[in-house]
């Protein structure tokens, strides 16, 4: 089974990185830019056939690794 | 005094702190990350470097290799533990620490010594300083802006728990004196019990005057008292 996990910067947390690249592509004339929050993006393959038991298993590793729960969220889409 | 300095790959100022360390006296071990079992030890030192490259996020990984039990365990018995720069991050990845330490606001990899300010000096590790004394010590991160929920942060303030903050000679606190946006210029924070302390400044690096100062010295002196 397969998921992909995103892992992005909570709303109220400031994003240096995605606002060094929002001022960049506004420098390559994107002027209808609106904003950028840069994330991290993961692809996980699982050895479990049942789809609840291994949703509950990403969250486990999004909780326990994946995010840092203080500062970021998760969203977890089936493939 | 028995030491430990915990190893992970790239760690690069574990040689540093264990020569401060041996130079106070302390008996000094080093750890690999991988051992299953920490010699006995009254403080626990979790170096400054790149701990497996800062992958994921800095300390992540390293604040879940196998010798990382082991450390919480000694430190929920009270053992003293001492993490510097990115032992600090790995400190709070590990939950030992509260908050977390961001990006640096200029984005950029910040090295050069700064001044910090003693906020509480009735700690093991702070006794010898004086309470607002002005420590000029060296900074060295790309990820030292540190940040947590204002719960904490008013935790922190009642409780004392804050143990440095970035500040300008006289010792004042602004937006200035912060190199890396940190809020409320903070340098390094105790857990509750203050047996822990999570610094991003390196003391082991100003503990002679042919290189740089002896500002840090008393953070270890203070430790064998």
């Amino acid at each position: 089974m397969k998921f992909s996990v995103t892992v992005t910067l909570k709303k109220d947390v400031l994003d240096p990185q995605g606002k060094a690249v929002q001022n960049t592509l506004i420098n390559l004339g994107m002027s209808d830019l609106k904003s950028i929050r840069q994330g991290k993006f993961f692809q996980i393959e699982l050895n479990e056939k049942d789809s609840k038991k291994a949703e509950a298993r990403i969250d486990e590793m999004c909780k326990k690794l994946l995010a840092n729960l203080i500062i970021e969220d998760y969203k977890i889409d089936k493939l | 005094m028995k030491s430990s300095v915990i190893v992970f790959p790239g760690s690069n100022c574990d040689r540093d702190i264990a020569v401060a360390l041996e130079k106070l006296q302390f008996k000094n071990q080093m750890v690999w990350h991988k051992d299953t079992s920490l010699p006995k030890s009254d403080l626990i030192v979790i170096p400054g470097g790149f701990s497996f490259g800062d992958y994921l996020r800095s300390g992540a990984i390293a604040g879940k290799s196998l010798i990382i039990d082991e450390v919480i365990k000694a430190a929920n018995s009270g053992c003293l533990i001492l993490g510097i720069c990115n032992g600090f991050q790995i400190l709070t990845e590990t939950g030992l620490l509260k908050g977390t330490l961001l990006r640096n606001k200029n984005l950029r990899f910040i090295n050069r010594d700064v001044n910090i300010k003693v906020m509480n000096n009735k700690t093991k590790f702070s006794s010898k300083y004086e309470l607002n004394q002005v420590l000029k010590i060296n900074i060295a991160h790309n990820e030292g802006n540190y940040f947590t929920s204002n719960q904490h942060l008013e935790e922190l303030k009642k409780d004392n728990l804050i143990a440095f903050k970035y500040c300008d000679e006289k010792g004042n606190t602004n937006e200035k004196s912060n190199p890396n946006g940190a809020l409320e210029n903070i340098a390094g924070i105790y857990n509750s019990k203050k047996n822990i302390l999570g610094m991003m400044p390196h003391p082991e690096r100003m503990i002679d005057d042919i290189i740089s100062n002896t500002d840090g010295v008393n953070l270890f002196s203070s430790l064998l008292n």
